[in-house]
């Protein structure tokens, strides 16, 4: 792939970007500003997420808004703060250098922040600052006079609050004179850290700002929350409800959606006459639309908790309690809740990832999330325990279905952390996590922020992954669809369709797996969702393909067709199978590039078939 | 740091320090082999030699992570990374 380099400097608005310590404040800001004219994306190559927005100043000017990952330093240690300083310094490929750096201070926590900012006027910018949190600092005693500081630092500093709708005001005076010159600061002779923070704390000395006290609301909360016994026990029920609401909430809208797309379809079927174009209209279009439309009732859900969890300050606690269950494997009390929502569906719990700073960390939980088992496996599960677990109980009153059930669900926690331990031991180069996480001062959620978050997960979801999940959803259709069985034909249409030639070109490698050509092929439209392969059967087999009754149907149809290890080596299958184009597609979206989908799809491809391979030979070697 | 640095008699690190203690960051020190990235890592998050620090409270179970105030700051490290700072009583100065 060849890329063309084109010198942006001179094209489109001025750039302004957003610098500052996790936590001051920034993405407010950046809302505050920008409101929806923002566009959320990827640096390129890198999991870390770049959000632009476009701003119109009082005199009409505009002006192009990057809010940058939140860093602590100028020095990285992380990818994400890489990008920043990178960004700063006009060595980001395909990203120009901004025309401005605004560096956003929490007023709180001067002392930390305003040494980002020396750092900051040494990279030969214009800076000015954003004091942003002025009314947390007056509230609890402290006054920060904005032009004194601005005459201590030598650049234009002014107070905002990002909370309120006119919090910025200042702020967009400021940035519509012309831009103070590029702040020059010579880097000093010995150790920079020292240096910066003996000159910092001289000024804020100087001006009566040394004097404040830690946030006493927090550490009062903190002494509940991070309490041995009553913090694990809060999080548990915090979770219970989370999750109850993705499974329970969703439900009904989930099901409103599927009515709705069944009655599209039904509608547009009674209208059309019966052809190519009905067919291309109801099974592929309306079908694959509905399948996208699905998905949003359980991310909608999902990201309201985790944004309200996130804006209060709560997310990097959740983080502490649960660092030694998560550092075990070499990942972060981060990876948690995006790998529980996997659960439900791996798409939410990807998306979920972002939450998780530490690019490595999340790129691990990505590649592991498939493993969780999601609820579209579930028919699956439920059809082929049906039909060959015997329904009785074994070890003094367990139920064997539901034991083999629990242990299909193990299966994939188990590999997904031996998956994590082995990418972390011998993928990464350094094998030790670092954690040094603040636990910031609790917030109350601002409704604004999380409505402006929810609505860019729900755009970056319908237009980025929908449009995907579309294509490959009429892609599929038509691979079940052509060509037309021959007027002949005695078997059912798709055996005679491009997905039926697939499957049976697969064949060879799923038979060693003891799979038929009736499943190889009904794995071909399974491919757009995981459930749809308990209808590709019914398909397969010759049934109606309508819904829940073709499982019934189809139970003692297998259970007297295949054998016990064959069904055995499907259920493995399911475990691993990378058999859900959303999830790559998603993968996709949210890594930037193909490389890690078809990593993906490789190795739970490989794993896939190495696990009913063993399943399949242990299982015959027991039956013979 | 040498041993007859007078300040390392009192010196402990802070991953062995008493939860609730007021002390003050004497130095900093690299552990281990990656203990030197580390180190420039917490004096960047501000711990920095003379600033005060304590240890809030320790997660459970195994005592880690180490939920840590310096400044006005909290931060949760890891007992290998508080082992890094070398810490002196506040009344030791
Ligand atoms: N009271 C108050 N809260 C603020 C202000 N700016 C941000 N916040 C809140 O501080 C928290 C962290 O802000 P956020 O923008 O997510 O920080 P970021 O990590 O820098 O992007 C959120 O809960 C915000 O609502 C402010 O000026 N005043
Ligand atoms: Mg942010």
């Amino acid at each position: 792939m060849t890329t063309v380099t084109v010198d942006t400097s001179r094209l489109g608005p001025p750039l302004v970007a957003l610098v500052g310590n996790p936590n001051c404040g920034k993405t407010a800001l950046f809302n505050l500003l920008t409101g929806s004219r923002q566009k959320v994306a990827n640096y390129a190559g890198v999991t870390v997420e770049r959000k632009e927005g476009r701003l119109q100043l009082p005199s009409g000017r505009r002006v192009a808004l990057l809010d940058l990952p939140g860093t602590y330093s100028l020095a990285p240690h992380s990818p994400d703060e890489q990008v920043t300083c990178d960004v700063l310094a006009g060595r980001f490929d395909g990203e120009r250098r901004p025309d401005l750096v605004l560096a956003v201070v929490d007023a709180t926590r001067l002392a930390r922040q305003l040494r980002l900012v020396l750092g900051l006027m040494r990279m030969g910018l214009p800076v000015v600052v954003a004091l942003n949190m002025t009314d947390l600092a007056r509230a609890r005693g402290q006054v920060v006079d904005a032009d004194a500081l601005s005459a201590a630092l030598g650049v234009p500093v002014v107070s905002t609050v990002a909370v309120r709708a006119d919090g910025a005001r200042a702020l967009l005076e400021r940035l519509d004179l012309p831009p103070p010159a590029p702040a020059g600061l010579s880097t000093g002779g010995g150790d920079q850290v020292v240096d910066d923070h003996r000159r910092v704390r001289d000024i804020l000395r100087q001006l009566g700002l040394d004097s404040l006290q830690a946030h006493a609301f927090s550490d009062r909360a903190d002494r509940v929350l991070l309490h041995p016994l009553a913090g694990p026990l809060l999080l548990l029920a915090l979770l219970f409800v989370v999750f109850q609401a993705v499974f329970a909430w969703a439900e009904a809208p989930m099901g409103w959606i599927e009515s709705a797309t069944a009655a599209t379809g039904e509608t547009l079927g009674a209208l059309l006459p019966p052809g190519l174009l009905r067919s291309l209209l109801v099974d592929g279009l309306v079908a694959g639309l509905g399948g996208v439309l699905v998905f949003l009732p359980q991310i909608v859900i999902l990201f309201f908790f985790i944004l309200v969890l996130e804006e209060s300050g709560y997310l990097p606690r959740a983080a502490f309690l649960l660092d030694r269950l998560m550092g075990g494997v070499g990942l972060s009390g981060r990876s948690f809740i995006p790998l529980l929502s996997s659960f439900a569906c791996a798409i939410p719990g990807i998306m979920a990832t972002r939450t998780i700073q530490n690019p490595r960390d999340r790129w691990v939980t990505i590649m592991i999330a498939p493993l969780m088992t999601c609820s579209a496996r579930l028919p699956v599960y439920a059809l082929l325990i049906g039909a060959f677990v015997p329904a009785r109980t074994v070890a003094g009153g367990l139920a064997l279905q539901g034991l083999v059930l629990f242990a299909l669900y193990a299966a994939g926690i188990v590999s997904a952390i031996a998956v994590a331990w082995l990418v972390k031991r011998f993928g990464t180069r350094d094998r030790r996590q670092t954690l040094m996480m603040e636990l910031p001062d609790y917030h109350w959620p601002s409704l604004r922020n999380v409505a402006i978050g929810l609505w860019q997960r729900v755009l970056i979801f319908l237009r980025r992954v929908g449009g995907v999940i579309l294509a490959l959803t009429v892609l599929l259709w038509f691979l079940a669809s052509f060509p037309a069985p021959p007027a002949s034909a005695t078997g059912p249409a798709i055996e005679y369709s491009f997905a039926g030639m697939l499957g049976h070109l697969l064949l060879p490698l799923f038979e060693p797996l003891g799979f038929n050509w009736q499943i190889a092929v009904a794995l071909v439209p399974g491919m757009a969702a995981r459930e749809v392969v308990v209808s590709a059967l019914g398909t397969v087999y010759a049934l109606s393909a309508t819904a829940d009754d073709t499982a019934q149907a189809l139970a003692p149809l297998i259970a007297a067709q295949w054998s016990l290890p064959t069904a055995l080596s499907l259920l493995a299958w399911f475990v691993f199978a990378p058999q859900c184009l959303s999830t790559l597609a998603t993968v996709r979206r949210e890594t930037g590039g193909w490389r890690a989908p078809l990593l993906m799809a490789g190795y739970l491809f490989g794993l896939a078939w190495l696990a009913a391979f063993i399943t399949y030979r242990i299982a015959q070697a027991c039956c013979a | 740091m040498t041993s007859s640095d007078p300040g390392a008699l009192h010196a402990q690190t802070l991953s062995e320090a008493p939860c609730g203690r007021r002390l003050f960051i004497h130095a900093l020190n690299a552990a281990s082999g990656e203990g030197q990235e580390w180190v420039a890592r917490l004096r960047e998050l501000g711990f920095i030699e003379g600033e005060p620090v304590q240890v809030l409270r320790r997660g459970q179970p195994g005592g880690e992570p180490l939920a840590v105030r310096v400044g006005v700051s909290t931060f949760a490290l890891r007992r290998a990374e508080a082992a890094c700072i070398q810490v002196m009583p506040a009344d030791a100065s």
